[in-house]
């Protein structure tokens, strides 16, 4: 009982620190351009079918194949933002929302032609699918090395934001724009690197999601919405928010479908309501 | 100030008037009789989906607010509709009221939660109960058949006049009802209730200020559009005889709101037209993976918010103002 109650929270704790990789991108870029990019996951499909193109098709070792998905989401994400999502910045929720539901439909489509409806799978090294055992609860490899990214993510993240010249310039830029392009600060350069990153990032998390919640063309729809929870329950614009939210969601989960199985996923939207009725800002929010 | 007032009168006696386009416009609504009457049941869809787009309208093109949950209440009439025919009777007009009213009172009630909340909250807070319903609807098996769909019941006639196969009945009805709530809903966006609305649309803080209790009115609006939906998804299920657990899928709160921006938002006649240009052409590329179709959505989308901020009627009406 113990012992099945440790492995659950582990999982849910593993599969929570890939759902922060996912959503930390939107968070940074919903939070601080105030953009709603409904097509955040459609960044990390992108990330997922060049992991899996450079490994099936070419042959490239896994560890190889990741900074490629960041670089490659990163790059369609910069496309995106010089091409349409600049001119939105001022517009309405409604139309911001409805331009990435667009962009959602048209990649979801475009994966379906280039590489079919089918699940995707990859081969992860040897070494990554064993398993740990520690105090009789097994531990995959997999999840820790998981466990071990995020973590290092979050530190990477929050150090680049709070204690670097480019992060001083990013908060400036988003809490009084006007002044800090009077002061020099190259605001559409920092918000297009800000974008660059949260895509980057998104193509991260859904290189690394391929093993455990598989990859197919309806990846952009299905996890949207446990992205969006994240986001919108951690608070807008907060890292640590994010993370938290993404544990509780991730644990949630994983022990709503191991004890109440047949609740499916009611439990989840339940709690997500509940939170966002009793703090519309998410629970680490300041706006 | 003398000047001003007649003027500001006949400004809104104009508005008011019917236009003769609009004689036109609910003239050819009667034509599939007579032109396609092998389409008629593509016909009486197209009037639903035009309703509930209507009903959409209310929210998003008049008072400002956002859904992407909007199926919940399309859904809680649809479902009404069906068990209502499945454990007592079936009588098409008094259930429809019925489920128009079920709908109204989930309305009513999320209204007091969903008017407080702006931006991503608001988003979130519609996409969040749409699904929850969704859930639960597929969860409580029992009730409604799960991801099976409700059957076993039928909605025989109405009014005397039975649903046949080729829809002729059942096209009268839905038209008959989009008339009668598009008279409605006409009639409250011309009443200085529904001035009220767009005022808290175009400056929500200003409103209160000048002494409009804008929450009050946003839930009205709310609750009118939940009954508008709820009498939309009885018309589906009583002139299809079933229901699927699709009408309450995000997909349904998607595509309606997709027909709407496409027709033009705020504008009474935006939800119909983008309701008959959606269908005709769903129907005429049926033949096309429903995946791939979404490929051309998604692009169209994509097109109008860059080019058509305010629809295809929008977009004809400058045209037709800068012709003038």
């Amino acid at each position: 009982m113990l012992s099945s109650l440790a492995a659950v929270l582990f999982d849910g704790f593993a599969y929570g620190m890939l759902l922060f990789l996912l959503s930390v991108g939107l968070s940074v870029t919903l939070g601080m351009m105030n953009f709603v990019n409904l097509a955040h996951c459609s960044f990390a499909m992108v990330g997922g079918y060049t992991t899996v193109m450079l490994m099936n098709k070419l042959g490239w070792p896994f560890f190889a194949t990741l900074p490629m998905a960041f670089v490659t989401a990163a790059v369609i994400a910069v496309v995106l933002e010089r091409v349409l999502y600049r001119r939105l910045y001022r517009a309405t929720d409604l139309d911001q929302c409805l331009l990435t539901i667009g962009i959602v439909f048209i990649s979801v489509a475009a994966f379906a032609w280039f590489f079919t409806t089918e699940q995707q799978s990859t081969r992860i090294p040897e070494y990554l699918r064993a398993t740990l055992q520690f105090m009789g609860v097994n531990f995959a490899v997999y999840r820790v090395f998981l466990v071990v990214v995020s973590l290092a993510v979050t530190g990477v993240l929050i150090y680049s934001l709070e204690y670097t010249r480019f992060g001083a310039q990013v908060r400036a830029a988003v809490d009084n724009q006007r002044m800090a392009r009077g002061l020099g600060i190259n605001v559409d350069r920092a918000f297009m690197i800000t974008f660059a990153l949260g895509g980057g990032l998104a193509g991260l998390g859904g290189a690394l999601a391929i093993e455990i919640i598989g990859l197919d063309p309806s990846f952009a729809l299905t996890y949207l919405v446990y992205v969006l929870i994240v986001v919108a329950v951690g608070g807008l614009g907060s890292i640590g928010g994010s993370f938290a939210a993404a544990v509780v969601l991730g644990i949630s989960d994983m022990a709503g479908k191991y004890y109440f199985p047949w609740l499916g996923a009611f439990l989840i939207y339940l709690v997500m309501v509940g939170l966002l009725m009793w703090r519309p800002v998410g629970l680490f929010g300041k706006r | 100030m003398e000047n001003g007032r007649p003027a500001a009168s006949e400004y809104f006696q104009r508005q008011v008037r019917w236009h003769p386009l609009e004689y036109a416009v609910w003239l050819a609504a009667l034509l599939p009789f007579v032109l396609t009457p092998s389409h008629l049941s593509l016909a009486s869809q197209i009037a639903i989906t035009a309703l509930f787009a209507l009903s959409l309208d209310l929210l998003v093109g008049y008072a400002g607010l956002v859904s992407l949950g909007h199926a919940a209440f399309f859904g809680m009439g649809a479902y009404t509709a069906g068990l209502i025919a499945k454990h007592y009777w079936g009588e098409p007009l008094s259930v429809l009221l019925i489920s128009g009213i079920f709908a109204g009172v989930l309305g009513y009630a999320m209204s007091h939660v969903i008017v407080r909340f702006r931006h991503l909250a608001l988003i979130m807070l519609t996409l969040g109960f749409g699904l929850l319903l969704h859930e639960a609807a597929n969860s409580a098996s029992a009730l409604t058949g799960g991801a099976d769909g409700l059957q076993g019941f039928k909605y025989t006639s109405v009014l005397g006049f039975k649903f046949d196969m080729y829809g002729r009945a059942a096209y009268a009805y839905s038209l008959a009802v989009l008339f009668i709530c598009f008279l409605v809903a006409r009639r409250i966006i011309h009443s200085p209730f529904g001035l009220a609305l767009r005022g808290i649309r175009e400056n929500a803080v200003r409103m209160p200020a000048i002494g409009a209790p804008s929450l009050s009115h946003l839930r009205k609006a709310y609750t009118l559009a939940a009954v508008v939906a709820g009498v939309a998804g009885a018309l589906l299920t009583q002139t299809t005889s079933t229901v699927s657990l699709e009408v309450l899928s995000f997909g349904r709160s998607a595509d309606v709101l997709v027909i709407l921006i496409l027709g033009g938002a705020g504008r009474l006649y935006g939800g119909i037209l983008g309701a008959v240009i959606y269908m005709v052409a769903r129907d005429q590329f049926s033949g096309i993976n429903p995946q791939y179709w979404y490929f051309w959505i998604g692009l169209l989308l994509v097109a109008v918010v860059m080019f058509l901020p305010n629809g295809i009627l929008g977009g004809l009406s400058a045209l037709y103002k800068k012709t003038q």
